[in-house]
């Protein structure tokens, strides 16, 4: 488990529209990395491109090669829907499936696969994601009770057991803790710092402190205008760009002088 | 800040002053219709007594608060418009109905009957049948047609015609309905073809329409995070739409499936035409006449015979055993939708 990611020289476009222009960047397996940057700067555009959920939005294409442990992602036998197996995703609201107790929610994977498992197996795997989500006390009693009984912050968790019951190499968060009161967001961050030692986390967030408390690695996105294109800016250590960032622009964002 | 507000009067009519005056309108109402005049005469008395209302309030509150009761009074009077034609509806066919029923209305045919007596079993078994042909043939017609517009078409050339094309259809009269239905047997059976199954292709062709456009609103309301949510744990877009979608839209995609079938239940032009009408009972959708609810009630109105009472007796009790199966399936919709829909929403 737990892959490397290494873009090199991606293009996102929307139909004709350059979203995200030639982005290369080597992602470590059992790491952090943070993409922090202004609004409508790509990061989540580009995160989503790294297991091929942006083709959800029609149009979407991609120039460039993004490999996984040296396999390429756009490859033409590459099936996306196999890429998304691999590369699981947190999203910003937390979207529990209404129609489905906790107990389905975790097994979400496999339920809507239909792939057949033994009912002390599936009991193993909720529990074993619950706890890796650090859900499993506060829930262990009600599995049976629907998704969406939980409190934001519960359901964020929820959705992170989810997305880690199917055993991905990689886990991707676009702004898990956006939606979230400082409380959850903080048991989120330590969840975070737990889950690294097994799976490769790429991470969108607006909260600098954030990026500078949970990550290794942290990548600047910036655009020099509107309707024109992001493009990544700076990517390096975190103690590094959050203490001596090169580039002027990364300096003048996480001095909050911008953006 | 607080002196500004003090400095306003706040004089206010006592919190039962609305009910005062409606109970003084019916009891002026009730007076007026006892001491001889009509009731319609009675009911405008009673309304005119409500704006004593409005302009009690204008004395003592002030012009604002009675705009806001003037304009409350005559909301609530468009509203107790609305319900007379219901109620009076409901009324009449249960006044007039209820006469006519008992079991053997229930259980016997029309064969061989003469005057009095005989029965509707003919009748509802024909309705059952054609209408749950219809609901067969429709449901899915329309369930796939909503599921491509909403999944899959994203808004190309092919599915803004298929919108026209069914807001189109949705205005089609139902006897054109019926004739598009003789017209497509007749080229299979010759003239004079009378078919049940005639009858469901007629009310599919009312019915599907009904099912695309509710089915449609209903899908789009499924939150777009629910389908990234099983995109990205790896499931196929087919199993998303089986698995997500449609167990999330479910209650609402019922409902208006079932307020489809009650649109289409009490349609008599078209099964006049197509499935005709017979006094026997017919369990065969594709062999000869079927007797309808709608186009019995309709029958019996128009030929009575002699006596006629019987007859429009039994004219109402079939109107009222068509009511109560559309309430029935109402009874049903909203039943399953509480069932189904999302938990933790209820």
């Amino acid at each position: 488990m737990a892959k490397s990611i290494d873009v090199s020289d991606l293009n996102i476009y929307y139909s004709d529209f350059l979203a995200v222009e030639s982005v290369s960047i080597p992602i470590a397996a059992r790491s952090v990395t943070a993409f922090i940057g202004p609004s409508g700067c790509g990061k989540s555009t580009f995160l989503r491109s790294l297991n091929r959920m942006h083709e959800v939005i029609r149009g979407a294409r991609v120039e460039g090669k993004v490999l996984i442990d040296g396999q390429d992602l756009y490859g033409s036998d590459m099936d996306p829907v196999d890429v998304r197996r691999m590369i699981g995703m947190v999203f910003q609201r937390p979207n529990p499936f209404p129609t489905m107790s906790i107990y389905d929610n975790v097994l979400a994977g496999q339920k809507l696969n239909s792939k057949r498992i033994k009912k002390a197996t599936a009991d193993d795997i909720v529990e074993r994601s619950l706890r890796s989500a650090g859900l499993w006390k506060e829930v262990k009693d009600r599995l049976d009770r629907p998704g969406s009984s939980l409190s934001g912050g519960q359901q964020q968790r929820l959705c992170i057991a989810r997305a880690i019951s199917v055993e991905p190499e990689v886990l991707l968060m676009d702004e898990p803790c956006s939606a979230l009161d400082p409380i959850s967001t903080s048991v989120i961050e330590d969840l975070i710092h737990e889950l690294k030692t097994q799976y490769t986390i790429v991470i969108v967030t607006h909260n600098m402190q954030q990026a500078a408390r949970v990550s290794d690695e942290t990548a600047f996105f910036n655009l020099a205008g509107v309707g024109m294109p992001g493009r990544l800016i700076e990517f390096d250590r975190t103690e590094k760009i959050f203490s001596n960032p090169t580039a002027s622009a990364t300096e003048a964002y996480i001095q909050g002088r911008f953006g | 800040m607080s002196h500004v507000l003090d400095a306003t009067p706040t004089l206010r009519l006592p919190t039962k002053a609305a009910h005062l005056v409606v109970a003084a309108a019916l009891l002026a109402g009730v007076g007026v219709w006892l001491t001889g005049d009509s009731v319609f005469l009675g009911a405008l008395t009673a309304w005119a007594v409500c704006f004593a209302l409005p302009l009690w309030s204008l004395v003592v509150e002030g012009s604002r608060k009675a705009t806001d009761r003037l304009v409350t009074l005559l909301v609530g009077s468009a509203f107790a418009i609305a319900l007379v034609p219901l109620f009076s509806i409901l009324y009449e066919v249960l006044h007039r109905g209820t006469k006519a029923l008992g079991i053997d209305f229930l259980t016997f045919s029309m064969r061989n009957v003469v005057g009095e007596g005989g029965g509707i079993y003919h009748a509802i078994i024909g309705t059952l049948l054609i209408t749950g042909a219809a609901a067969v043939i429709s449901i899915p017609i329309g369930l796939f047609a909503a599921i491509y517009l909403v999944e899959y078409a994203d808004g190309n050339r092919l599915s803004r015609w298929l919108r026209f094309l069914v807001d189109v259809m949705t205005g089609i009269p139902s006897i054109v309905a019926g004739l598009f239905a003789y017209a497509l047997f007749v080229l299979f059976f010759g003239e004079g073809v009378r078919l049940g199954i005639g009858g469901s292709v007629a009310l599919s062709v009312l019915m599907i329409p009904v099912v695309v456009r509710s089915s449609e609103e209903m899908l789009k309301l499924v939150p777009n995070e629910l389908r990234e949510a099983s995109y990205a744990l790896g499931v196929p877009k087919w199993r998303t739409i089986a698995k997500v979608v449609l167990p999330t839209a479910l209650a609402g995609i019922v409902t208006g499936v079932t307020l489809a079938i009650a649109r289409v239940i009490g349609e008599t032009a078209p099964l006049l035409i197509i499935a005709g009408a017979t006094d026997s009972v017919n369990f065969n959708l594709f062999d000869g006449r079927m007797a309808t609810l709608p186009v019995f009630a309709y029958a019996s109105q128009r030929n009575p015979g002699i006596p006629p009472e019987f007859s429009i007796e039994r004219a109402w009790g079939s109107a009222l055993v068509l009511l109560l199966i559309v309430m029935l399936l109402n009874l049903v919709a909203r039943l399953v939708s509480y069932y189904f829909s999302p938990k933790g929403e209820r």
